[in-house]
Formats: C-alpha cells, structure tokens, sequence
C-alpha cells in the first residue's frame, strides 16, 4: 500500500509534473517566477489549496453527485444522478479554499501576501488546481489516493516554478536580446526546462 | 608566426570602428586571439575576473578533450571492422565507401585503418556541427557584438562525442543550431546559458529523433548476422533487456572503451585523462566530479539492494554503471561545465550529487531511456541556480550572524 502511494506521489511530481509535463498554471508560473522568495510562497500556497481541494472534491463527487452517490441518504435516491454538477461544485470548493488561503495569509504573513498581491486569488482560477482535481475524477481516485495526489501535484509544481525563479535570477546577468527579454524568454527557458524534465517521461510505475 | 601577426595587424582598420567591415570586426577578433593571447583579460557581469583569459581557459578543455577524440576515431573504426570480421555486410554510408576506396582493408588490428576508418566517420560530423555552429556563433556575435569565444569550440568538440557515428549529417545540423542559439546564444552567448550548449543539442535531438541516436548504434549491421557480443546494441541496451547480460562483457574492455556506443564516450580511461588535465588545472572542479561519483555509488548500492525481479537494471553494480554508456564523458567534460554548474563550492557538491541519483535512477527505472547520463545533467543543470541560491543565502545569513555578534 505505501508503495503504491509512493509511485503515485513520485509520478505526480516528476513525471506528469503540472506545469511542465502538461503545462498547466501557466499564468501564474510565468508571472511569480521572478524572485526565488516569492515563488516559494506561491508553491507553499499552491500546495496547501491542491492538497484540501483535491480529496475535498473527491469526497463531493463520490458521495454526492456520482450516480447512486446519493443513496446513503435515501433508497430513493439511488437513481439520481448528479455529476453534471461536477465541474460546478470542484470550482467552489477552490474558490471557497482560496478564499481561506488568502483570509489566512492577510492575518499571520502580511508580507508574503502583499509580495503574492493578484495572484493569490488567481490561485482560484489557476489551471494546475482545477486540472490536478479533474484528473483525480477521471482516475477514479479513492480518498487517500486523492490526498497523496494533490500533495504531490503541488510539490511538482511548486518545484517547478522555483526552479524556474532561480532560473531567472541568475539570469539578470545574461544578456538577452531586447525583443525576448521578460516573457520571450521565459518561455524558452520554461521550454528547455520541459526538455530536461522529457528524461522521466515513459516511466512506469 | 610573425608574418601572421603582420597580415593580421595589417587588416585591423579595416574591421576597427569607422574601418569598412566594421560590422565584422567580432569575427577578426576571434581570429586574432584564437593564434595570439590576447593582452586584455576576461571583463563583463558573467564571470569572476581572473588574470586569465576565458578563451585559454575553455582552450584547456579542448586539450584534455584530445584523448577522447582521438580513441573516438579509433574505437569506431575497431568497432566496425570487428563487426565485419564477424561477418557483416560493410556498412552502406558515403564515408565507409569513402574508406574503402583508400584501399586500407578491414582489419580490426590494423590501428592505422581503424583511425582512418573512425575518422572517415568522425570528421564529417565535427566539421558540420563547426560550420553550422560557427555559423550562427558569428552571426550572432557581430548583430550583437559579442565576442567569439573558445567556447564554442568546446561545443562544438563536445557535441560530434557524444553522436553515434551513423547519425545523418542534417541531424547534426539541426542539433547543433539548436544548441547554439536556443541554448547559448538567445541567453547572450559563452558565459551566461542555463544549460550546456551541447546537451541540449544532444537532447533536442534526442526526442526529436530518437531512431537514430538510442539504442543500436550500428543499424546496418544486422543482430543476427553476428555472433553473440557484438552485436549491435550498446551494453546497457542489452543489461536492460536480459539478466546477467553483462557477465559477458569484460570491465577492462568497457574501461578501455572498446565497446560500442557514442563516439567519444566509450573510453573511461581517457576521460581519466582528461579530468587530470582539467583538475590539474582548475579548470573543472574535482568536487562535481566526486559528487557525481559518490551519487553514483549511494544510488546504485541502494538500488542493488533493493532488487527486482523483473528488471535486469536493478542489479547493475557501481563499476558497472560508471564504465558504461556516457557516465564518465558527462561526469568529466559535461557535468564540470563552469557555466551551467553550481557556482557555489558547496553547492558542487549537491549538484554532482543530485547528477549522480539521477543517472542512475533514469538507467534503472527507465526503460525508455537506457542512457541516463546527458539527461541527469541536463535536469541538475535547470537546479543549479536554486542549489546557489540557497548556498548564497545561508552565506549571507551566517555572514550577518557574525557581525552582530562582532
């Protein structure tokens, strides 16, 4: 059993990384990348809401709105089937939890949220959480399965985007065409380090 | 020597400011200096300032890189003759009719035929990655105006090593502008890339065109025409396949490097050579090097250990895995790489580390990927700037510490 959990949390970090094996979160990976410090919160933020939202929305969809999900409350019920809400009801547990990551952050690191600014609640439209909990319904996730992967999404991802951070730190000694600096290159860069990242893909576990 | 200096100091207006080809004054400059130390040192935001220049520096690599290459055109020439001895068709390229039309032989004891034969395969390849490359290098340098560096002949000698001697010639160009601009030159050229020029190269083309870099080097060469041992696939190919594949193989002859595989990357012992050259020098840092070993070594153990009952690789002991497939080019002349390493002296340390799990790890759990050794480095180069920032920051904390204690 932990073996499995381990292969699971290992491939949800290095070989379907988030943000380079698929490409998600991009908006905010390329735009909180700049300083190391920063991005690290971001990570830690990341983590925080993938690591609730993804065994929360596994537990909505499974005893809620997938089909029969329902008839605990009821025999009634058994025929009802309620996963046209799915979508709905996984963006409202994000928001809802963005919602707190942000309350919290306001309260006890004022820093930290200033430094995040828009960002924070651009975690709720971040596509990284939404994918990582789509793909948890796709899969068929059990609880505990949910848990291990949404904490290892955001650890894949939360590494990426502070590798990416101090990428771009050491690159203010480069020497970039004018025409690529900022973005341009930042997305070469996120490119060459999908490249490095290829050395997993095809890994069974 | 003197009348070289005179033509040379006899062009100079011409490309100095105001001369006529002003626009190309880069490229005179790199054919200056290439013949006569310069007399000016290193300057500019990239690199520690050093009474040395960065040009001798990358030309001490090119140097130790010389054994490698020159085992390179032998072993290729070896490996192909042996196979033919064994009973193979010539193989069916330009380069081998352009050898057999030396009228040498096949004789794979005949060392002056396997080198000429190698270097019938070899030198096509150098010179398109230096022609390509040299292209886009220069014509960067003088839109930009940059200087030409040496190490771009680093590059440019790293990169044909680390190629199977089949590879299409427009794979290598392909590769190698790949490399030079995606991987130097849009980050502003020698001194200021993320990662190293030629491994990306060898990467892009890696999984851009994996059927000609991976696996069976020597494709017309037919498996079943041979006896059993030489047949086409590199040792660690044929370690994944099947247990106990390398009790077959001689550790001496894979130290040697008279195995198939890469070019340049067979021979352990003059890559051994080549890294006395480069510590002796201080030109490649002993403590990626030992990084990288002890990784190894930790990983592999661990690995030994733990065992699998389906998977050959697990149980490829330490000595197997460092004289096999590119572990000893890439720890010597790849992962040293002043530019794309750690820059921090502790931080070496992690990064070899962290090079040396790696390679192993994508060797054993991979089966995609049987040569793990360009891919560890390229994936510890994208950490190397996080390694320096954590190491510089504990600096700094520790630095302030003691100033308030003081």
């Amino acid at each position: 059993m932990l073996e499995h959990y381990l292969s699971l949390a290992a491939k949800a970090i290095f070989v379907e990384n988030m943000a380079l094996a698929f490409f998600l979160g991009m908006c905010s990976f390329l735009a909180v990348s700049k300083k190391v410090s920063t991005a690290i919160g971001l990570g830690f933020a990341v983590i925080f809401v993938l690591t609730l939202c993804v065994p929360i929305n596994q537990l909505v969809i499974n005893n809620l709105l997938k089909e029969g999900a329902l008839a605990w409350i009821s025999p009634d019920f058994a025929t009802v089937d309620l996963s046209f809400l799915s979508l709905l009801a996984q963006i409202g547990t994000i928001a809802a939890l963005v919602q707190l990551v942000e309350m919290t952050l306001d309260r006890y690191f004022p820093a930290l949220y200033n430094a995040l600014g828009v960002f924070l609640p651009l975690i709720a439209v971040n596509c990284a959480i939404l994918g990582t909990s789509l793909f948890m319904e796709q899969r068929d996730y059990t609880f505990g399965e949910a848990s291990v992967f949404g904490f290892s999404s955001g650890i894949g991802w939360m590494l990426a985007v502070v590798a990416l951070a101090a990428i771009r730190e050491k690159m203010r000694y480069s020497n970039v065409p004018p025409g690529l600096r900022g973005l341009g290159i930042t997305f070469i860069v996120t490119g060459l380090m999908a490249l490095g990242f290829l050395a997993f893909s095809g890994i069974q576990l | 020597m003197k009348f070289l200096r005179q033509q040379l100091d006899k062009l100079a207006p011409l490309f100095e400011k105001g001369g006529k080809y002003e626009g190309l004054y880069h490229l005179y400059e790199a054919v200056d200096t290439i013949h006569f130390t310069p007399g000016e040192v290193t300057k500019g935001p990239s690199h520690v300032r050093d009474a040395l220049d960065l040009k001798r520096m990358m030309f001490t690599v090119v140097i130790a890189l010389i054994p490698c290459a020159l085992f390179a055109m032998y072993n290729t020439g070896l490996q192909i003759h042996a196979s033919m001895a064994q009973g193979a068709p010539m193989l069916d390229s330009w380069q081998s009719a352009l050898y057999a039309a030396l009228g040498l032989g096949f004789d794979p004891n005949n060392v002056l035929a396997n080198i000429l034969h190698g270097l019938c395969y070899f030198l096509p390849v150098y010179a398109i990655g230096m022609a390509v490359g040299g292209f886009f290098e220069v014509l960067f340098a003088c839109i930009r105006k940059h200087d030409v560096t040496e190490g771009f002949l680093v590059s440019g000698l790293l990169f044909p090593l680390i190629l199977p001697p089949t590879i299409p010639l427009w794979q290598v160009a392909a590769g190698i502008a790949f490399g030079i601009v995606l991987g130097k030159e849009v980050f502003g050229g020698v001194g200021m890339n993320i990662l190293n020029p030629a491994l990306t190269a060898r990467a892009f083309l890696f999984f851009a065109y994996p059927a000609q870099i991976s696996g069976d080097v020597w494709r017309a060469v037919e498996p079943t025409q041979l006896a059993d041992g030489m047949s086409g696939a590199t040792w660690l190919a044929k370690a994944a396949a099947e247990h106990g594949a390398l009790e077959k193989a001689s550790w001496m002859d894979s130290f040697i490097g008279l195995i198939p595989g890469s070019m340049g990357e067979t021979s352990v012992l003059c890559c051994l050579i080549g890294a006395a050259i480069l510590i002796f020098t201080k030109v490649g840092s002993w403590r990626t090097m030992l990084g990288v070993t002890i990784g190894t070594f930790v990983m592999a153990a661990l690995l030994n250990a733990v065992g699998s009952e389906t998977n050959p690789m697990f149980a490829v002991p330490f000595e197997w895995h460092i004289v096999l497939g590119g572990w000893a080019f890439g720890t010597v002349f790849m992962a040293t790489d002043p530019v794309s390493s750690a820059f921090t002296e502790k931080g070496k340390y992690l990064y070899g580390l962290g090079i040396g799990v790696m390679v192993v790890l994508v060797r054993v759990v991979n089966p995609a990927y049987p040569e793990g050794m360009m891919l560890a480095i390229l994936f510890m180069n994208m950490f190397a700037p996080l390694i320096d920032h954590f190491f510089v920051q504990a600096n700094i904390k520790r630095r302030k510490a003691r100033y308030v204690t003081a």
